[in-house]
C-alpha cells in the first residue's frame, strides 16, 4: 500500500503574526516557514507504518509556491520516499483554498492510487480544518477526522478520535482519508545524514494546468484586520485582593 | 433566503445552547429550518422547534444516524441542499467532521468557524489561531458555514415552529461506530459554562488537577486544560481549550499554572475577565489577564478555595 501525505508550508508556529496594516492581509515577507504541526505527525504516522511492514511508499505532496520544496524535503528526511509538489502560485500571500488542494490531491490520487491518505486536521495559517473531508467527498472514500489512534487492519482501519464529548472509535473500509490530531504520536527529527539523504530523493514538480484543475478562489478576502486586544489589567498582590476585586466586577 | 441549519444531536438530545447560538447566527441569513437527524431525534425536534427565529424543523430518524458519521450525515444534507441559499451549523467537531464534506459534495468553499455575518455573502473569520480577522465574501451558489458559538449569543424560546419527518439518504456503509468514551460530570459544559478554570503544565500531575476540579466546584464552574496538560495525561483530550481544542468565552476565565501561548490564548481571549495564577511574573497570560496573582499555585489555590 502507498500513503500519501499533504503537507503545507505555513509560518512557524512560534512566529508573532503581523497583520499588514493596509488591511490586505498577514506579514509573510522574510519569516520563519515551517512544516504545519499536524502534517509533521501525519508523516511521522506514515513513517511507522512503512516501518511496521504496513506500507510501501510514502509519497509527500505539498501545493502552493515553489519554496515548499523546503517542506518537502523534510518530509523526505524524516523518512517519506518520494514527494511532489504542486507550484500553484508564485506569491507567498496566496493561499490555495482548501476545496482546490483536495480538487488536486484527488487527482494525484488517481494516478498513484494510494491506499490511505494520511492528513493534518487543520492548517494553523488558515485554520479551516476543511481539506481532508473535502477530499473524502471528492473521492467517494471514507473519512476519519482527528485521530490519536489509527490502527490499520487489512481493509479497514480502525481510528479513534478526539471528539467534542471525549473519543469516539469507529471502524473505516480503506481506502480511506485520515485526519490527524496533536496526540496521535510525536513526529521524529531529521538527523542530519537523513537530510543529506534527502536531497537525492525523487521530487517532482507538477503544476494544476497538469492535472486540468482550476483554482481560482471561491473567497475573495475582502480584508484582514487585527484582533480587538484587551486592555492590560492589574496585578493584585493577594488572594483577599483577588476576591475583593471579584466580588467589586460582579464575577463571583 | 433560506438557511438549512444541522442542529446539534448527541444521543437524540439536542444540544440547545450551541444549537440556539447557530440560530441567531443563521436568523441574520433567512428563514432558518433545522435538520435533527439521528437514530432518535423526535425528542431533539421538539426542543428545537420551541427555539426563537426557527421556522420549521426536519427530522430524520435512521440507525445509520446515530452516531454523526460522516458519511451518511453529509449524503442526507446533499439531497435537501438545492432549496436553500445557505448550510449553516455550530462549530462543533460533529460539524467539522461532516460540513466541508457536505460543501464538497457541492462544489463549494466551506467557511468554517464565522465570528460574524457581514451579509449573505460576507462573513468575518479567525485565522492565525485568532491573531488576524478575516473578512471573505463568497461567490459560490450556496454558502456552506459553521458558527463560532462562544462569538454569538443564544436565541431564545418561545417558538413553535413546524415539525417534518423526513428519510434518510441511502447509507454509504464506509464507515461503522464501535465505541464511545465519554466521561460523565456533573459540571456545566466547556463552552456553555459562565465561569472557566483551567490547568496547565504547572499543575504538574493528574492527582494534583484535583486542586483545580476543587476550584471549579466551588465556583460552579467547568474544567478546561492546556494542551501541555492534556499531553501530559493531567486531564482528558475533551478539556483542551485553545486554536486546535475547544473555544471559550465564559464571564470568568480563570487560569492556573498556565503561561498563555498563542495557541491558548485562541481559546480564551474573549472571556469577560481573565484571572491568571502564575509562578512566573513574565509569563505571557498576564498581558490578557484582568486580574494577576503572582505565586504558587499550591498555596494560592486552596486559599482561594477557602476564601470564596
Ligand atoms: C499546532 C499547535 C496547536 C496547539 N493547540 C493548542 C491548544 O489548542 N491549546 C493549548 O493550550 N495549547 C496548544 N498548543 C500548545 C501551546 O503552544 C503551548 O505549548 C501550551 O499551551 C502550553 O501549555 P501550558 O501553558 O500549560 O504549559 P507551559 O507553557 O509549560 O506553562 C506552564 C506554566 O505554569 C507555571 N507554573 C509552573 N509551576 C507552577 C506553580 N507551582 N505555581 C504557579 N505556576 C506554575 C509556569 O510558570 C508556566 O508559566 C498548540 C501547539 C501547536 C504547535
Ligand atoms: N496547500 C496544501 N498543500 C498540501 N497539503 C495541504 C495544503 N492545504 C491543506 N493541506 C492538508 O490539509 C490539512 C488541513 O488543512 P486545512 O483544511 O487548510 O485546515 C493540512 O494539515 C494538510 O495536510
Amino acid at each position: 500500500m502507498k500513503v500519501l501525505v499533504p503537507v503545507k508550508r505555513v509560518i512557524d508556529y512560534n512566529v508573532k503574526v503581523r497583520v499588514k496594516a493596509d488591511g490586505s492581509g498577514v506579514d509573510l515577507a522574510n519569516v520563519k516557514m515551517s512544516m504545519n504541526p499536524f502534517d509533521e505527525i501525519a508523516v511521522e504516522e506514515a513513517i511507522r507504518l512503512k516501518e511496521a511492514g504496513k506500507a510501501e511508499e510514502v509519497i509527500a505532496v505539498s501545493i502552493g509556491v515553489k519554496q515548499a520544496q523546503e517542506t518537502l524535503r523534510t518530509a523526505l528526511a524524516m523518512g517519506a520516499d518520494r514527494a511532489i509538489l504542486i507550484v500553484a502560485t508564485d506569491d507567498v500571500h496566496t493561499d490555495i483554498e482548501p476545496l482546490a488542494v483536495a480538487k488536486l490531491l484527488k487527482a494525484v490520487i488517481d494516478e498513484e492510487q494510494p491506499g490511505l491518505v494520511l492528513c493534518g486536521k487543520q492548517a494553523i495559517d488558515n485554520d479551516m480544518n476543511a481539506t481532508g473531508q473535502m477530499l473524502a467527498a471528492l473521492t467517494g472514500w471514507s473519512q476519519a477526522t482527528f485521530a490519536s489512534e489509527v490502527k490499520i487492519e487489512g481493509d479497514h482501519a480502525i481510528v479513534t478520535r478526539e471528539v467534542d464529548g471525549g473519543l469516539q472509535t469507529i471502524k473505516v473500509t480503506m481506502p480511506a482519508i485520515v485526519s490527524v490530531d496533536l496526540r496521535l504520536n510525536e513526529p521524529r527529527y531529521a538527523s542530519l545524514p537523513n537530510i543529506m539523504k534527502a536531497k537525492k530523493k525523487p521530487l517532482e514538480e507538477k503544476t494544476p494546468a497538469d492535472y486540468g484543475v482550476d483554482v481560482a478562489p471561491r473567497l475573495q478576502v475582502v480584508k484582514t484586520t487585527e484582533p480587538e486586544t484587551r486592555k492590560a489589567g492589574v496585578m493584585v498582590r493577594d488572594v483577599d485582593t483577588l476576591v475583593a476585586k471579584l466580588k467589586e466586577a460582579g464575577a463571583i | 433566503m433560506a438557511v438549512l441549519l444541522l442542529a446539534e444531536v448527541t444521543d437524540g438530545q439536542l444540544n440547545i445552547d450551541a444549537t440556539s447560538k447557530a440560530v441567531t447566527a443563521a436568523k441574520a441569513l433567512g428563514d432558518v429550518t433545522v435538520l435533527c437527524a439521528g437514530a432518535s431525534a423526535s425528542a431533539a425536534g421538539e426542543a428545537a422547534s420551541k427555539i426563537d427565529g426557527v421556522s420549521k424543523v426536519l427530522v430524520a430518524e435512521d440507525p445509520s444516524l446515530g452516531h454523526r458519521l460522516a458519511e451518511p450525515t453529509a449524503a442526507l444534507i446533499q439531497g435537501l441542499a438545492g432549496d436553500y441559499s445557505h448550510i449553516v451549523a455550530p462549530a462543533t467537531t460533529d460539524a467539522k467532521n461532516v460540513m466541508p464534506r457536505v460543501a464538497a459534495l457541492l462544489d463549494v468553499m466551506v467557511i468554517s468557524d464565522i465570528s460574524g455575518v457581514v451579509d449573505g455573502d460576507t462573513f468575518e473569520r479567525p485565522i492565525y489561531a485568532g491573531n488576524a480577522i478575516q473578512t471573505v465574501k463568497s461567490s459560490d451558489a450556496t454558502k456552506v458555514l459553521t458558527v463560532r458559538t462562544s462569538t454569538f449569543d443564544a436565541a431564545g424560546q418561545g417558538g413553535s415552529a413546524p415539525v417534518e419527518t423526513i428519510s434518510a439518504a441511502a447509507n454509504p456503509g464506509l464507515s461503522e461506530w464501535l465505541e464511545d468514551k465519554v466521561a460523565a460530570s456533573d459540571r456545566p459544559e466547556l463552552t456553555s459554562a459562565g465561569i472557566v478554570v483551567s490547568g496547565g503544565r504547572g499543575v504538574g500531575s493528574e492527582e494534583n488537577f484535583e486542586l483545580i476540579e476543587k476550584l471549579a466546584d466551588k465556583l460552579g464552574a467547568a474544567v478546561g486544560a492546556s494542551r501541555a496538560a492534556v499531553d501530559s495525561g493531567y486531564a482528558p483530550n475533551d478539556w483542551q481549550v485553545g486554536q486546535t481544542g475547544k473555544v471559550v468565552a465564559p464571564a470568568l476565565y480563570v487560569a492556573v499554572g498556565i503561561s498563555g501561548a498563542i495557541q491558548h490564548l485562541a481559546g480564551m481571549k474573549d472571556s469577560k475577565i481573565i484571572v491568571a495564577i502564575n509562578k512566573d511574573e513574565e509569563a505571557p497570560i498576564f498581558q490578557v489577564a484582568d486580574y494577576g496573582l503572582v505565586g504558587d499555585l499550591f498555596t494560592l489555590v486552596p486559599e482561594l478555595i477557602e476564601k470564596l
